[in-house]
């Protein structure tokens, strides 16, 4: 008899919808169906049962090619290549659990591994905003119960975090918004017309490139001051009438993404939405908040903090003190640098999100990658180790975008034999102490 | 004061940390125990004398030392970083972190720096003879406390991000500079010989910032109250004074509020 | 080796009532004995103060905001991050450690518990994963009930009963210990950008007053006979003229006794008290209360407070009462982070700097040092410092040599750039009282321990408690005279026992231990209302499914639960 398992936490971005009703197969091995999921997060619980899927290490020849080797030679090779050497970028960890993630640290502390993940790529820029100037913000139940002005500016989760609209800043009828949708006024500010844009009550075009002025006129307004005529291709009229409505809000939410975190000045663009919100503040209730995009990357800046009291790109390479400083401890000034001679990758694709010169260096140096599936990064890989997926076939906690952790859930079981992340790294982690002990390094 | 000379005999294949390099870690020191000083590229840990020839001695105080370094030193971070005091002259082009958190004596690099360089600078004279990266006189991450004092001097251009969180202190770019200068200021001053990008003075509380060539976009933040004569670092003109950042929160004196001041020459 | 005998040390026990007499302690499997075998390992204390590990009542050392206030200040470590020889991690930051400093500070201070005081429920997953990365020191965590949307409905109408049985489930859900009350209701106000500041201001909406709240907790409490009492921080925290607040909110207590299997005598642990004693009107006319304050705390036998100690450095503020840090950012202009957490709380941080040039921060200092000296009763008054509130816990020795030595405590007040502002709006000038070792024991070991509901097995030395041991380089009888010295005396044990195994030896980590997480487990009634209520609040208001809040199992691998049975 399949069998149905509930309050499913989805895989795929920050969002972590966690109301999903999974069917699997009487043996626990086969997903049979998943419902309630956006298309993109049933596609990842499908990716689980994708023919030819890799199932054991494999090790790329001299010609190119890949030959199967066993978990025991790939963790063999991967502890030797840590202790060899000197400085070793260790990427990734966004589609693994926090627990997976602690034992990574505890290694590259060890080794002297440079631990970075996906925010460099992303929401870095937003998390460097948040070291200068902090963010008020708050749970999505919040903007659910109370948010009655919801803006999202350069993001658009009609594409990116499907569900998002119709569980938390939307739709939703809440304890204070009892009209769901009708009770909210929704802006969306956007250098072009996207699908989330249509869902909006009022649509801002901003010009590319003039988020931060355009932010510094709507704060200039807020305080009552004249403005140029015109502001990144918006009408002075428009923004003070914006302004004027933003405070009559009782509870606003601003909503950003990738069109505020990777245009020209990045960290200042979410610096100064950061510094309107608190501005806000004097006048009503306002918070802000990050798309988080990928799925656990919140949870890695998270365990990162606790332990080493930075979000990202926390240097351990000289194994007696954590640093951090975007634009040097980052992975992509580490590969365009050459500051690092070899890759450890794990749960996520750089090879598909890097820039193409970071990628070409990278290729250059010796490279592991974990992560259950052929990607781009694993083709230009020494080493593929292939685990169990972590949402699907192994539990593990996950950090939503407004940092509220989740312990995922187990629907079927990985296949026969295949090593979790976090025990393949609990073997690593064993190796590398022998090689140590042995005056490896 | 004793002169230390060290000579680049290796290049590290990594980056070198060379924290090492400054005065107050020389003073007292003969040219041998100067070569035992650590130097580090990731976890491997080495010697100065594993990457120097050094001839001389220091002076028996940071105050009596000059450094000189020849060879190249694009890939060595941290060279006279935290100094108190004595003299450092860089024949070369070196990496991050030059001169950050120095507090006194003089540095001079005769090529360029990367970025990071002059963070949180606290006093002291800082010359760079080529261009300057990002980040220039700023505030490490997080911290509120940018460049309070010193003269931070570069001939050449400069990149984005100069003098973000400047407190107090004067930094003088002779040529251009990138986005976001001065941003999150509240003292000092920077004054720019060439052009400025765009987001000059954005978020500025208060302190000083001029202008000799253009602003390709100027910040809606900023208005225009008058027009000054002035003698900025030896050039007497007719400055253009606006105040802001008007969307920024400002202090008041006796009184009066208290605002940025950008000065655009006419 | 799990047999030890510590011997000839100058044990400070007020379980025992023992004030630096020579005395051995005999160590087995973990726990305190009457006398071990001969083949016992002997430790020389002579000359040296032994002590029950001490006990931590009010930190905030884990959990989302904790962790937000690491890494949003990568300037708190940029210089401080290190590692020491020997098995431990890396170490960073001042104001806010991570996990790792954490654990071994408090183990090389001499402590092996601390309670995080303030866990948002819907977070709990996140303080227990911190808790379980932090070594050595047994952890509890307080779930915030203050502001929570089921509390403010059960009791605008007094169901007491029904607030009982929510926050036993909450406490199972969350693994949490006991129930602390963060600004009543000003931080639901807060949502809507407002606040409560006196006990009698409406909570917006939900028509009840901060005052209700407070009783109604205190009921909950004894109703459900939880071994730790309520825990405040009151409405109106650090504004100038705020201790007849203090009062008002301390007088709800009067008349109400504790019920509990746990020998503790308080329904209402008052906490951070400093910064509720304050006098004046403005910051210009500010001046301490501590005094009037301690003069009613120590007539009211139901009470328990801890201090709140400020410490003059940088720091962190960090706290549930959302408003506060919102109105403390305007003050400072330094970075605000603040996140509302629906249904249950918020929470703010703010850097801050305690100037010793400033007047008003040292007068704040003085008054935290006031409160403990004029404290009748050390086993009713704790030191804390709000861990990173007032300053950083790693200040502990510092704190203590202010409150050992008026010497030293007057060389810095006298020293102080406004010194003359600051004497005359203190009264710490005229106070010559000396904490001695023995009310210092009371008041950082079994004076928590017994307001924590845990006096039978931690807090002392007595033959069947808990082997948790500091041994301290204190000669009493040569006590140190100057500051740094008791400084250094404190901040490194020669010694620390946790759980009959030394893990700290002359202030280095040698091992990690077998740290516990302590969680209470209270039964009730079944109870239909809540149980509904629960559903329908999931269902409608929450972002997360019912099944997906309780904090598994794994979370928590070495679980110290003590059940408490309300159904009778």
């Amino acid at each position: 008899m399949p069998k149905d398992v509930t309050d499913v936490i989805c895989p795929f971005c920050g969002t972590l919808c966690d109301d999903l009703i999974v069917t699997v197969s009487d043996d626990n091995k086969t997903i049979l169906g998943v419902k309630n999921a956006c298309a993109i997060g049933a596609e990842k619980f499908n990716h689980q049962r994708l023919p030819g899927r890799v199932q054991r290490p494999r090790m790329r020849q001299a010609d190119g090619s890949y030959k199967e080797i066993t978990y025991d030679e790939a963790i063999d090779w991967t502890a030797n290549l840590l202790v060899k050497s000197r400085k070793t970028l260790m990427y990734g960890w966004a589609s693994t659990s926090c627990q997976a993630m602690s034992i990574g640290h505890e290694i590259a502390e060890k080794v002297g591994g440079i631990v970075d993940n996906c925010a460099t790529v992303c929401h870095g820029s937003s998390l460097i905003a948040i070291e200068d100037v902090g963010v008020p913000s708050c749970t999505l139940g919040e903007v659910k119960n109370r948010a009655d002005r919801v803006i999202f500016w350069g993001c658009n989760p009609a594409h990116a975090h499907p569900r998002h609209m119709s569980r938390y800043s939307i739709f939703p009828r809440g304890f204070f918004t009892v009209k769901g949708h009708k009770g909210r006024k929704i802006y969306c500010v956007d250098c072009r017309y996207t699908d989330t844009a249509k869902c909006a009550d009022e649509f801002i075009q901003v010009q590319q490139g003039y988020d931060y002025e355009l932010l510094n006129a709507f704060r200039t307004a807020v305080r009552g001051e004249a403005l140029p005529d015109f502001v990144g291709g918006v009408p002075k009229e428009k923004i003070q009438a914006m302004a004027d409505d933003l405070k009559s809000a009782r509870f606003g939410i601003i909503f950003f993404g990738m069109g505020l975190t990777h245009t020209m000045g990045r960290n200042h663009n979410i610096d100064i939405a950061i510094n309107l919100t608190r501005d806000m503040n004097d006048h009503t209730k306002f918070a802000i908040m990050a798309m988080r995009g990928h799925w656990n990357v919140t949870g890695s800046g998270q365990v990162l903090g606790w332990q080493y009291g930075f979000p990202y790109a926390v240097d351990l390479s000289r194994r007696d003190q954590a640093r951090h400083q975007t634009g040097e401890t980052t992975s992509v000034d580490l590969l365009n640098r050459n500051e690092v001679e070899a890759c450890f990758y794990i749960a996520t694709d750089p090879g598909a999100h890097f820039p193409v010169d970071a990628m070409i260096s990278s290729s250059r140096k010796p490279t592991v990658t974990v992560d259950p599936h052929i990607n781009c990064t694993t083709e230009i890989s020494d080493i593929h180790i292939p685990v169990a997926m972590v949402g699907v076939e192994v539990g593990g906690c996950a950090y939503r975008m407004d940092n509220v952790p989740i312990e995922t859930r187990k629907v079927v079981d990985p296949p026969e034999g295949m090593l979790t992340d976090e025990e393949l790294l609990t073997k690593i982690n064993t190796r590398v102490d022998e090689l140590l002990a042995k005056g490896g390094a | 004061m004793n002169t230390v000379t060290l000579t680049v005999k290796n290049t590290p294949e990594l980056f070198l940390e060379c924290e090492n390099v400054n005065p107050d870690a020389f003073a007292g020191k003969k040219a041998a125990d100067i070569a035992k000083l650590g130097a580090f590229q990731g976890k491997e840990i080495t010697t100065l004398g594993d990457y120097f020839t050094i001839a001389g001695e220091a002076g028996a105080t940071a105050a009596d030392t000059k450094i000189v370094i020849n060879g190249d030193c694009t890939k060595m971070k941290y060279i006279g970083a935290k100094m108190n005091a004595g003299e450092v002259i860089v024949n070369s082009t070196c990496d991050m972190y030059t001169g950050s958190w120095m507090s006194g004596g003089k540095l001079l690099v005769k090529g360029n720096v990367h970025s990071f360089c002059g963070l949180a600078m606290k006093g002291g004279e800082f010359t760079i003879e080529g261009n300057a990266g990002n980040y220039l006189g700023a505030a490490y991450r997080g911290d509120w406390r940018g460049m309070s004092g010193g003269v931070l001097r570069v001939k050449g251009n400069a990149g984005s991000d100069v003098g973000t969180f400047m407190i107090g202190g004067e930094m003088i770019i002779e040529g251009d500079v990138d986005i976001h200068l001065g941003t999150h200021m509240e003292g000092g001053r920077i004054i720019v010989k060439g052009n400025a990008n765009r987001r000059v003075g954005g978020q500025v509380v208060k302190g000083e910032i001029y202008i000799f060539g253009k602003i390709n976009v100027m910040m809606p933040g900023y208005k225009q109250v008058g027009e000054v004569s002035l003698d900025v670092d030896g050039t007497k003109a007719k400055f253009a004074e606006y105040i802001g950042d008007i969307g920024e929160r400002h202090p008041k004196r006796k009184g009066e509020t208290v605002y940025g001041k950008l000065y655009m020459k006419q | 080796m799990s047999e030890f005998i510590i011997k000839n040390g100058h044990v400070f026990d007020p379980v025992q009532g023992i004030k630096g007499d020579k005395k051995d302690i005999a160590v087995k499997d973990g726990k305190i004995i009457e006398s071990v075998s001969s083949g016992a390992r002997v430790i020389n204390a002579a000359g040296k103060t032994v002590m029950a590990g001490a006990l931590e009542i009010h930190a905030h050392v884990a959990g989302p905001k904790v962790n937000a206030g690491r890494w949003y200040r990568p300037e708190d470590k940029h210089f401080d991050s290190h590692k020491k020889p020997g098995m431990t991690r890396i170490e960073g930051g001042k104001s806010i450690p991570t996990v790792f400093k954490t654990g071994y500070e408090y183990a090389r201070m001499g402590f092996t518990f601390a309670m995080e005081a303030a866990m948002p429920p819907l977070y709990a997953r996140h303080v227990h994963e911190e808790i379980h990365d932090t070594p050595i020191i047994d952890e509890a965590a307080l779930p915030v009930f203050g502001n929570n949307w089921f509390i403010l409905e059960y009791l605008k109408n007094h169901e007491v009963e029904n607030t009982a049985a929510y926050i036993a489930w909450v406490l199972r859900q969350t693994k949490g210990y006991g129930i602390k009350c963060v600004n009543p209701g000003g931080t639901e106000a807060w949502a809507w950008g407002l606040n409560c500041l006196t006990i009698h201001d409406p909570v917006p909406y939900f028509e009840i007053t901060p005052a209700e709240i407070i009783k109604g907790l205190i009921e909950a409490n004894e109703y459900l006979g939880l071994p730790h009492s309520m825990h405040l921080h009151q409405n109106d925290l650090g504004n100038p003229g705020n201790y007849k607040t203090t009062i008002d909110s301390l007088k709800l207590a009067e008349g109400m006794t504790a019920k509990n299997n746990f020998g503790r005598e308080q329904v209402l642990h008052s906490t951070h008290i400093q910064f509720h004693s304050y006098g004046g009107t403005n910051w210009g006319d500010f001046e301490s209360k501590a005094k009037e304050v301690m003069d009613y705390v120590n007539k009211q036998k139901n009470l328990t407070i801890d201090t709140g100690n400020v410490t003059l450095d940088e720091t962190t503020t960090m706290t549930a009462d959302g408003p506060f840090e919102h109105h403390l950012h305007g003050l400072n202009h330094l970075k605000w982070f603040n996140v509302d957490v629906e249904l249950e709380t918020a929470a703010g941080i703010v850097p801050f700097i305690y100037d010793p040039s400033n007047a008003v921060f040292c007068s704040q200092w003085a008054v935290g040092l006031e409160i403990p000296l004029y404290a009748k009763d050390p086993m009713r008054c704790f030191i804390t410092t709000d861990h990173p509130n007032a300053g950083p816990f790693t200040r502990y020795p510092r704190v203590y040599s202010w409150l050992m030595s008026k010497k030293v405590r007057d060389e810095l007040l006298n020293g102080f750039k406004k010194a003359a502002k600051v004497i005359g709006a203190t009264t710490l000038a005229n106070i010559d009282r000396e904490i001695t070792l023995y009310e210092l024991a009371a008041m950082t070991r079994a004076g928590p321990a017994k307001a924590l509901g845990l006096m039978k097995d931690y807090g002392g030395l007595k033959a069947g408690m808990n082997a948790d041991i500091a041994i301290y380089n204190i000669n009493p009888d040569k006590f140190p005279s100057t500051g740094p010295e008791i400084e250094k005396a404190f901040a490194n044990v020669a010694y620390l026992f946790k759980d009959g195994k030394i893990c700290v030896e002359e202030g280095k980590v040698m091992d990690m231990g077998h740290k516990k997480t302590f969680w209470v487990d209270a039964k009730v009634k079944e109870n239909k209302q809540v149980a509904h209520d629960v559903k329908e609040k999931f269902l409608r208001y929450y972002s997360i499914n019912e099944n997906n809040y309780s904090v598994p199992e794994s979370y928590a691998p070495h679980q110290h639960i003590i059940a408490v049975d309300a159904t009778q």
